[in-house]
């Protein structure tokens, strides 16, 4: 042990080690929190598995595509099924970890008011979300340019930017589906369970349903979030999709939203 | 300094802690002692805002805790050294306290030195480390802040006899300088070689308080309105 030395002497002046009192600004909880999703193995390669999944769509699409399936359109919606499963994990595990790794005991101490500590995480999880759809997308077109001289074709831009801009919109909504299940259980298995049910056997439940119900299938746009959402990934939405998405949206993701924020304020770490 | 005044805390039927008043002293080291679910945890998160007193106040620095601007320049807080993500690194760990407080980069390596981490042992996941190595580091992200006051729970927990004599000779230069000291105990032993005041606890209650003038202990034995009432059981 070493002896004891003044890097333990409490502080007598403001000042003295650069800091200043005035408050933590949001930016800094924010980018802290941002370092908080990689700074671990499993956020650490949750982050790398999106750039790697990413890639080995596009090459499948490259290697299994026919000449005529070989768009940009086709890159792109290989490449978003990842990006929709996998970056909505980030952001659950973001909210999660601190109950159930409680490192909230040290994050809502260091700053107290839990709802900017929690702000920050959505504000990080939709920067991610920001940063990774616009490269995952590069990489699509990357792959669009390869695929097609390697096939000896012109490249197809099937794409216009409504449409790119709804796949923004689609992976934003993932992302902030994922939150919402974070605040709303703060605890990482039941949060991922939960999620891996909406998103992968509540959609196949719902188009068996469709197929055998026509009373399910005219109801299932205005009751279906998932439903409603995937229009984004394929192309401009009508007047009464979007009504669709607004009003899925506000049961399935705004309600249980403010639920969860209004309980994550309390919920003790334990 | 940190003012307790009248603190309960209830949870439906159960009382975890029950009219608790005692204050901590700049300059001194303040001992709460009192066995397994006597309420010191309890009274201690209700301090730092991480639990809602049901009546009472507490302050430190003359404010509420979730007042301070940026706590962790003016209160150091070790609850539980186990409540560290296990995935981070000792380094890291640190280092995001560092950017919470926005101190400068050098902190990180001195606080590691001041708690006799190595570069390799910081280098390494949590979930490696021993409970002792987890409470230096728990200590370290305390003290990275340079706070007048330093709140810790259990902090002899899982320490040796030689990391027993650096907290303790940690916590004597910190008070000497001037700092307020509250830690909490279950054993005696652990605590009164360290505490100048002493403040017991029982069933959520404060049963005694010593402190000691001029080298001389004074017990005083708590005035309790309603003794012969049993307390209602305890939290944790």
């Amino acid at each position: 042990m070493t002896t004891v030395n003044t890097a333990s002497a409490p502080r007598r002046t403001t000042g003295a080690t650069g800091a200043t009192d005035h408050g933590i600004p949001l930016s800094r909880i924010t980018r802290t929190e941002l370092r908080k999703m990689f700074d671990t193995r499993s956020g650490f390669w949750l982050s790398a598995s999106i750039g790697i999944v990413a890639l080995l769509a596009t090459a499948a699409v490259i290697v299994l595509a026919s000449d005529d399936q070989l768009t940009y359109a086709t890159f792109t919606s290989a490449i978003n099924i990842p990006l929709t499963v996998l970056l909505p994990m980030i952001a659950i595990l973001s909210v999660t970890s601190e109950w159930t790794q409680r490192s909230g005991l040290t994050t809502f101490t260091l700053v107290p008011h839990r709802g900017r500590v929690i702000a920050a995480k959505a504000l990080a999880s939709i920067g991610v979300a920001a940063v990774a759809i616009p490269l995952a997308f590069g990489v699509g077109a990357l792959g669009n340019l390869i695929g097609a001289t390697a096939a000896g074709i012109e490249p197809v831009w099937n794409l216009t930017v409504l449409d790119l801009v709804g796949s923004v919109l689609g992976n934003v909504l993932s992302v902030l589906f994922g939150f919402m299940l974070g605040v709303l259980i703060r605890n990482s298995a039941g949060a991922l369970v939960a999620y891996f049910v909406y998103q992968v056997l509540l959609p196949i439940l719902a188009s068996t349903v469709a197929a055998s119900q026509t009373w399910f299938r005219d109801l299932q746009p205005w009751v279906d979030f998932d439903y409603a959402q995937s229009a984004l990934f394929h192309g401009a939405l009508t007047s009464q999709q979007w009504a669709h998405l607004a009003f899925t949206g506000t049961v399935w993701l705004v309600i249980p939203m403010i639920i969860g924020l209004l309980l994550v304020r309390k919920a003790e770490v334990s | 300094m940190i003012t307790v005044e009248s603190l309960t805390k209830t949870y439906g039927t159960l009382t975890a802690v029950d009219d608790v008043s005692f204050s901590a002293r700049p300059g001194r080291v303040t001992g709460l002692l009192g066995p397994h679910g006597a309420g010191k945890s309890t009274t201690l998160r209700i301090i730092v805002g991480l639990t809602r007193a049901s009546s009472g106040t507490a302050t430190v620095c003359g404010r509420r805790y979730r007042d301070l601007p940026n706590p962790g320049l003016e209160v150091g807080v070790l609850l539980d050294a186990s409540a560290q993500h296990a995935g981070r690194t000792g380094r890291e760990t640190l280092s995001l306290a560092r950017r919470f407080m926005g101190l400068p980069l050098g902190r990180v390596e001195q606080m590691l030195d001041l708690v006799s981490l190595t570069p390799d042992e910081a280098s390494r996941r949590v979930r490696e480390y021993s409970p002792g190595m987890r409470q230096r580091l728990g200590i370290a992200t305390a003290l990275i802040g340079e706070p007048e006051v330093l709140i810790l729970d259990e902090p002899a927990y899982g320490l040796d006899q030689a990391g027993l004599r650096w907290l303790r000779g940690i916590v004597r230069d910190y008070a000497d300088r001037g700092g307020t000291v509250l830690l909490s105990a279950h054993l005696p032993d652990e605590i009164e070689a360290m505490s100048d005041d002493l403040v017991v606890i029982g069933n959520g209650r404060i049963l005694a308080q010593r402190t000691i003038a001029d080298g001389v202990p004074v017990l005083t034995p708590e005035k309790q309105p309603g003794a012969d009432h049993q307390p209602q059981g305890a939290g944790a």
